[in-house]
């Protein structure tokens, strides 16, 4: 599939030439970003922590002396669903949230900036583990308020890798596939096969575990890979007859694949058929989901930033040249297919345990639909644009929960504004450099 | 010994006869020119030796060994690079990247090299990193190293593409039209660039050229090619002259 040129020149550059009110705007807008950028890192994950203890500390008391019923669960996302306590939650976010990250931002800036020079210093793994913990610790303390917002960290967590995986072949590759919830269910289905007879409680199979509950934590991974193989397996079928050629014929190949996965799955009595599979055991938790997400970001990252993963850019761009430039384009192509793949199994293996029951309705269009927004929003050819897009629309789609049906004319509604005015997704084409993230803020000039 | 010998090959396009018993012999060290007006096959020719095509009849061996069938990317590494009339460079990647692409071949490090980030990665990556600019600083374009190609100049981009075909470390180099549309300065560039690099190299080149100055600065036997056929072969000054060349690019004379 071709790729949009990138615009050059930004559309808001020529509006506002004579316009003084926007200029103003403008202005503030890039006085507010320069203040962003200069912050690190670092000082964000610290004005992470400083949000969640405030949360704990005060949360509670806050809520009820603002006369909310219970703490906002996910920022003002609330709004949406409960208009008249706008005023409170706005206030609550603006204390709990806001208040802390613009003192962080104001304070500790100098702080935090010497602090991640001092760590660069150090090597890449000491500053990255330094990072990762107070990601972690901000999250798992923010989500032992609710469970809720447990749910939706796992749930978002487990759509980056999701993401992330389809922006290899979408992205990075440039072809189009839709199978992505067939692998998710293949990945599903797969490791709940080898978790649910053995470890989990399920009327289908034995009725109790075949195995000791101690053993578990050790099967997780192997369940997760064992899902991930069975999705890549059902890549093998899918990039077969489709990299013969390159065109439109992976899109309908994948899109079949898809559809017959599912039936496949609802008429197959022995996992439950059309009723689902229920009673895996509970290994998903947030450590867990944490700890995989960060795996596939590090391998697939690393995959596309050395010279054989530089071959899915050369394939997009031109295979012609790709191929006289002694590249295997074949393979290169049916590699990155079965590897998206993989991890398309592993997000549905982490699915199934997150959410212990799964049903091949589950794995439909509408996931499809969800994870292709969340590639095409985020950004083609990024990790960056692959979190952000993953969150983003995570976070819309609770956020819009309750509009029901209308939350799926909301999101494409802004999905479309997002390819009218940046066609790549919001930040495509960004490199994943540790250096540059771990390091300090741009100076203020 | 011949570098890459074509022997007698042919080719149609359904009724379409392109190539007709074509035979080319180049030796290390030896420029040949393919000349001929537009449609006349030049670019065929390229994509049947270099495995884009299959000839229909006649045998291409390279070293020795006879290179008929197979894909493009297996013929590349033994030895057969190419730029394209149309440059072909992949636009979302940068100057260094292109060279270290057509490197693939040699990648000793693997999937899970690849997957893992192993310091044997890290290593052939600068290792390549290295011949990557060995490679532009030859072809004058390395300050631009880290720059996306869609950033250079014309003439720099013609530039890079025959360092990325360098990359793949050529025994025989294919050039297709490499001074189209360049202006006289760039063009002279060009062929001293190219005169640089066979003298550095000793390869063996095959330059299929429109400009008349550039074979006869570079070439030292020149072929002329006419409806798929070559009517004249000879050094670029006997070529010039051929009462034949002259009727195929300016027409017969005709005698009252």
């Amino acid at each position: 599939m071709a790729l949009p040129e990138p615009r050059t020149q930004s559309r808001g550059e020529t509006a506002s030439a004579g316009e003084p009110s926007s200029g103003m705007v403008r202005t503030l807008g890039r006085k507010i970003r320069r203040r962003l950028v200069s912050v690190p890192l670092l000082g964000w994950l610290m004005a992470g922590i400083v949000s969640v203890a405030l949360e704990q500390a005060l949360g509670a008391r806050l809520a009820s002396a603002l006369g909310l019923p219970k703490i906002p669960v996910l920022f003002f996302l609330g709004v949406v669903k409960e208009p008249s306590l706008a005023p409170q939650t706005l206030a609550y976010v603006a204390f709990i949230y806001v208040l802390p990250c613009w003192l962080v931002a104001r304070l500790a800036t100098p702080v935090a900036n010497a602090a991640a020079s001092a760590l660069l210093r150090l090597p890449l793994i000491v500053t990255a583990a330094l990072h990762i913990a107070l990601l972690y610790g901000s999250l798992h303390y923010w989500t032992e308020l609710s469970d809720y917002r447990l749910l939706t960290v796992k749930l978002t967590l487990i759509g980056i890798i999701l993401t992330f995986s389809l922006n290899l072949i979408n992205g990075y590759m440039g072809e189009f596939s839709c199978s992505h919830p067939g692998f998710m269910a293949l990945g599903a289905y797969g490791a709940s096969l080898v978790s649910v007879p053995l470890f989990g409680k399920s009327v289908l199979f034995a009725g109790s575990p075949l195995l000791p509950a101690a053993l578990g934590p050790y099967a997780f991974p192997v369940a997760l890979a064992a899902g991930g193989a069975l999705a890549a397996a059902g890549a093998l079928l899918v990039a077969v007859p489709s990299f013969r050629t390159r065109g439109d014929y992976l899109a309908i190949v994948s899109l079949a694949f898809m559809f017959i996965v599912k039936s496949a799955v609802e008429n197959t009595e022995v996992v439950g058929g059309p009723r689902g599979l229920a009673g895996q055991p509970d290994w998903a938790t947030l450590p867990a989901v944490f700890a995989v997400t960060l795996l596939c970001i590090w391998i697939i990252n690393n995959f596309v930033t050395s010279t054989m993963g530089k071959a899915l850019n050369a394939v997009r761009d031109n295979e012609i040249a790709a191929e006289a430039m002694t590249v295997d384009t074949r393979r290169t192509k049916t590699i990155a297919f079965l590897f998206g793949a993989f991890w398309a199994g592993v997000a549905g293996g982490l699915f199934a345990h997150v959410l212990r029951y799964i049903n091949p309705a589950m794995f439909g269009i509408q996931q499809l639909a969800e994870v292709l927004a969340m590639v095409y929003f985020g950004g083609l050819n990024s990790v960056y644009g692959s979190i952000v897009g993953a969150v983003s629309i995570n976070l819309m789609s609770e956020m819009f929960r309750p509009l029901e049906m209308f939350k799926w004319i909301a999101i494409p509604l802004l999905l479309i504004l997002v390819m009218i005015y940046r066609p790549l997704g919001l930040v495509a084409f960004k490199d994943f450099d540790l250096r540059t993230l771990f390091g300090p803020g741009e100076p203020e000039a | 010994m011949a570098l890459l010998e074509v022997k007698s090959m042919s080719h149609s396009f359904g009724g379409l006869r392109a190539v007709h018993d074509y035979n080319l012999s180049i030796g290390p060290g030896q420029i040949v020119g393919l000349i001929g007006p537009n449609g006349a096959g030049k670019t065929t020719i390229f994509n049947l030796i270099t495995g884009i095509y299959r000839p229909s009849e006649g045998d291409v061996l390279l070293d020795g060994e006879s290179i008929v069938g197979l894909p493009p990317h297996r013929i590349a590494s033994r030895g057969l690079g190419r730029t394209f009339q149309e440059m072909r460079l992949w636009r979302h990647m940068s100057v260094i990247e292109h060279l270290k692409l057509a490197m693939y071949s040699r990648i000793g490090y693997g999937l899970v090299g690849a997957f893992l980030g192993t310091p044997r990665r890290n290593a052939q990556e600068r290792e390549f990193e290295d011949e990557a600019m060995g490679l532009l600083r030859m072809l004058r374009v390395d300050r631009h190293a880290s720059q996306l190609v869609t950033n250079l100049s014309y003439g720099e981009q013609r530039r890079v593409e025959i360092a990325r075909a360098l990359a793949t470390r050529p025994k025989v180099l294919f050039l297709d039209e490499p001074a189209a549309g360049m202006n006289p300065d760039e063009m002279a560039r060009l062929i001293d660039i190219v005169r640089q690099v066979h003298q550095e190299l000793g390869l063996g080149i095959l330059l299929i050229e429109h400009r008349l100055r550039v074979v006869m600065e570079l070439c030292q036997s020149v072929q002329t090619l006419v409806f798929g056929e070559v009517i004249a072969q000879g050094a670029p000054a006997e070529i010039q002259n051929h009462p034949k060349v002259i009727e195929a690019y300016l027409g017969g004379q005709r005698v009252e």
